[in-house]
């Protein structure tokens, strides 16, 4: 008797993964605990243990496979009593299967849409990267630019980053400027905000930003508002990042959108990048600011692949929205992860002959409201889309102000795709409902042009 | 034995006693002036007076170098005074007029100047303890040999933060000085009330941080512990903590009932403990001073706070312009 074995899942927010290593080999006895092979997420290498006890009967993954999918067959195992050399048939998967099988309902957008520009100009050369990489190529470049930049977290040096994302930093670095803190948020946000006062730049990384509730005093009543109060003697020069919002399954409190909070401080710049090119850009952006830069990442949008510009040193600043694709019939303003429905939603609804038009915030405090504006001017109807809470998201905010200033050109409602007003449930099928949609943000698009 | 006294030494003490008195009068002064100001409605909001604590930011202001650091909390005015900010920018911020430190914008709790190295001036208990082991961050950084004085009352001793600082200064051998200005009471809450060990300076055991108490009724004493505590921190052995017992005669701030102490108790500390009363019967016995010097400064500080209660008044008010400005660098 043989039976499979599956690729595990090993973090949250995992869907595929690298087969790095067999430890052992067909016919060779395993008993349960073994470790009999290191898979690579997007997170760290960890080693994987056999459950049951028997004899490998079949490599079916070799080592070194990259994008092995969670729940695809990667051996077989025969029992002891099971003869090793029972002529066992190739399991006819494929390990490159398409999306269905996964747990996303979403394709990465590689580049800009509808024959839009990327902001670059098109002479710029590129290079596929992910978003956890862009921001560590931006705190990299950030930091051997100005030795006042220093990097601040729980596991951000010797762990390499609980997403990944400071990985490298330290080997560069140095225990100097890659800090691992304690895991007390308030008290070591609380001595990045006064290294602030005094002059250094530090990056202060949050595991999750569920966890800067606990520092969130110091962020507001401190970093913000401390220029004021000083009469312009001293601030904050310094950057609050992590990821931010829902991920996978994490539950109720480790799944909140932070934007409509810290968006509503003044003294706070506030952005929340979807793109690499911009993650890094407005990275770099963010630790060059003299003020206190919220920069709300997201643990699915780690992992997505963009092309970022091959230039030596690119910004993106700050208050300018992204045009992703232009259009005539209606405007989706949205951000960060929220720009994945917004796109999807534009596909289909593309497909449908129905011209939409999508805008990328970025930048949350300022906001860019000229481009909001201008472009309801021309379609008469918007749609915002964000995963946050309903009451007082941004998309409510925008909504008056789009109701202020483009009032006469608005032939329809403003309808705010939002997060559910309900904490985050467990169950998956309830955190899909949870969570706004792309068919909710069609339904939406489909009311505003009375279709 | 009294012409032993002209030595070099006695100079230095001569000298040392007198600014001790001067400075500790100075924010004596000024604080009854902001009271007398606060009840005419010329000072708005909160305001919290350190009239009976002079002694403690005095004499831990003479343990102090250039370059070294301060922060502190709302009861702020007597810091911003003896570290040498000038009289008439603090009590025209207390005024809420355009000549004040913050412009106005700041008021009695937030006030800073970054020449003095004086970083505020904060208005919620406890949370200038981390930004103060942060400022020392900042020095160990630059590895300058600079020290940070973070003050805090027993009241903030007993917020969490206090302990994840006090966790992070001695991992990262901070040079910072923790100054825990015992007044006794939190707010209107005795400290047996709210405080379950009575020996807050042992509270940094648990974290290997040294700390002793010292009496902050006298300047002296005050001195000699902040210079042992800075000379500690210089030597790049960590963070100290100073618990310093004073007394403050005044209410918590100027909507105090004072109900929970009684009036004999503090006449009792005023009687019997004053710290500028202490330095002055001092100079003259010890003949430091006569009569007719001590007058005179008298006189001098009485002009120095006639004059910014004055500046104060006739400070403008803030245009209407800087509602505005100072929200982004």
């Amino acid at each position: 008797m043989t039976t499979e074995i599956l690729m595990p899942a090993l973090s949250p927010t995992m869907e595929e993964g690298k087969l790095a290593k067999w430890l052992v080999k067909e016919g060779d006895k395993v008993s349960a605990g073994d470790i009999i092979a290191e898979i690579e997420t997007d997170k760290a290498t960890m080693e994987f243990e056999a459950v049951d006890e028997g004899i490998l009967a079949k490599i079916i993954v070799a080592e070194g496979t990259e994008g092995v999918l969670v729940n695809s067959p990667i051996a077989m195992m025969a029992n002891e009593a099971t003869e090793s050399t029972v002529d066992l048939q190739p399991i006819e998967k494929n390990v490159q299967t398409d999306a269905s099988s996964t747990k996303t309902e979403f394709k990465s957008q590689e580049a800009p849409l509808s024959g839009i520009e990327a902001e670059w100009g098109a002479e710029i050369q590129t290079k596929t990267q992910t978003v956890r990489e862009a921001i560590r190529d931006a705190m990299a470049e950030e930091m051997r630019r100005d030795e006042t930049v220093y990097l601040m977290g729980e596991e951000v040096a010797e762990y390499q980053g609980a997403y990944k994302v400071s990985q490298g930093l330290l080997d560069e670095f140095g225990s100097k400027r890659v800090i691992d803190t304690p895991i007390t948020e308030h008290g070591f946000t609380g001595i990045a905000v006064g290294s602030a006062f005094a002059g250094l730049r530090p990056i202060v990384e949050f595991m999750t930003f569920n966890f800067s509730m606990q520092a969130i005093d110091q962020i507001v009543n401190s970093a913000a508002k401390t220029l004021y109060m000083s009469g312009g003697q001293m601030g904050a020069p310094m950057v609050f990042r992590g990821p931010n919002g829902a991920a996978a399954r994490v539950g109720a409190q480790h799944s909140q959108d932070y934007a409509a909070w810290y968006a509503h401080i003044p003294g706070l710049k506030v952005v929340q990048p979807y793109s690499a090119s911009d993650a890094k850009g407005l990275m770099k952006t963010a630790i060059r600011d003299d003020n206190p830069v919220i920069f709300l990442e997201n643990e699915i949008l780690y992992g997505k692949s963009f092309e970022v510009p091959l230039l030596e040193d690119y910004t993106v600043p700050f208050g300018k929205a992204r045009v992703w694709r232009e259009g005539t019939d209606v405007t989706i303003v949205s951000f960060g992860i929220g720009m994945q429905y917004a796109l999807e939603a534009s596909n289909q609804l593309e497909a449908e002959g129905v011209s939409v038009e999508v805008i990328d915030l970025r930048s949350l405090r300022p906001i860019d409201y000229e481009t909001i504006i201008n472009s309801i001017e021309k379609t008469n109807r918007c749609i915002t889309v964000e995963e946050g809470f309903p009451i007082g998201s941004i998309g409510n905010h925008l909504s008056a102000v789009i109701m202020e200033r483009a009032f006469d050109y608005l032939d329809a409602p403003v309808i705010n795709c939002t997060g559910k007003d309900v904490p985050m449930p467990y169950a998956a099928n309830l955190e899909k409902l949870a969570l706004t949609t792309t068919a909710e943000v069609i339904s939406a698009v489909k009311k505003v042009i009375y279709k | 034995m009294a012409a032993k006294k002209v030595t070099k030494k006695s100079t230095d003490e001569n000298h040392d006693l007198i600014k001790f008195y001067r400075d500790m009068l100075l924010i004596r002064r000024f604080e009854e002036k902001a009271g007398q100001l606060y009840g005419m409605g010329l000072i708005g909001g909160f305001c919290h007076l350190y009239i009976g604590q002079e002694a403690v930011v005095v004499g831990l202001e003479a343990a102090a170098r250039d370059g070294d650091k301060r922060i502190t909390s709302y009861r702020d005015h007597g810091h911003m005074l003896a570290c040498g900010m000038d009289p008439n920018g603090v009590m025209a911020e207390l005024t809420g007029r355009g000549g004040g430190y913050s412009k106005g914008k700041g008021g009695s709790m937030h006030m800073f100047s970054k020449e003095k190295n004086f970083y505020g001036g904060h208005g919620i208990v406890g949370a200038q303890v981390p930004l103060g082991a942060g400022l020392a961050f900042a020095d160990r950084y630059r590895e300058n040999n600079c020290v940070t004085f973070t003050y805090f009352g027993d009241g903030a001793a007993n917020q969490g933060q206090v302990y994840e600082t006090f966790n992070m200064a001695a991992l990262w051998k901070l040079p910072v000085i923790f100054v825990i200005e015992n007044n006794q009471y939190a707010m209107g809450t005795a400290q047996e009330r709210s405080t379950s060990s009575p020996e807050i300076y042992t509270r940094g055991e648990a974290f290997g941080i040294k700390g002793e108490a010292v009496d902050g009724m006298d300047v002296i004493a005050v001195k000699t512990a902040g210079d042992k505590a800075a000379d500690y921190c210089r030597a790049g052995k960590g963070p100290y903590i100073l618990e310093i017992k004073t007394y403050r005669y005044r209410g918590h701030s100027m909507s105090d009932p004072a109900k929970y102490r009684t009036r004999e108790e503090v006449q009792k500390m005023r009687a019997q403990r004053d710290p500028i009363e202490a330095v002055r019967t001092l100079l003259i016995s010890e003949k430091h001073a006569t009569d007719e010097e001590i007058k005179t400064i008298d006189k001098e500080i009485k002009e120095i706070i006639n004059a910014c209660a004055e500046y104060a008044k006739d400070s403008p008010e803030v245009s209407a312009e800087e509602l505005w400005t100072d929200i982004y660098a």
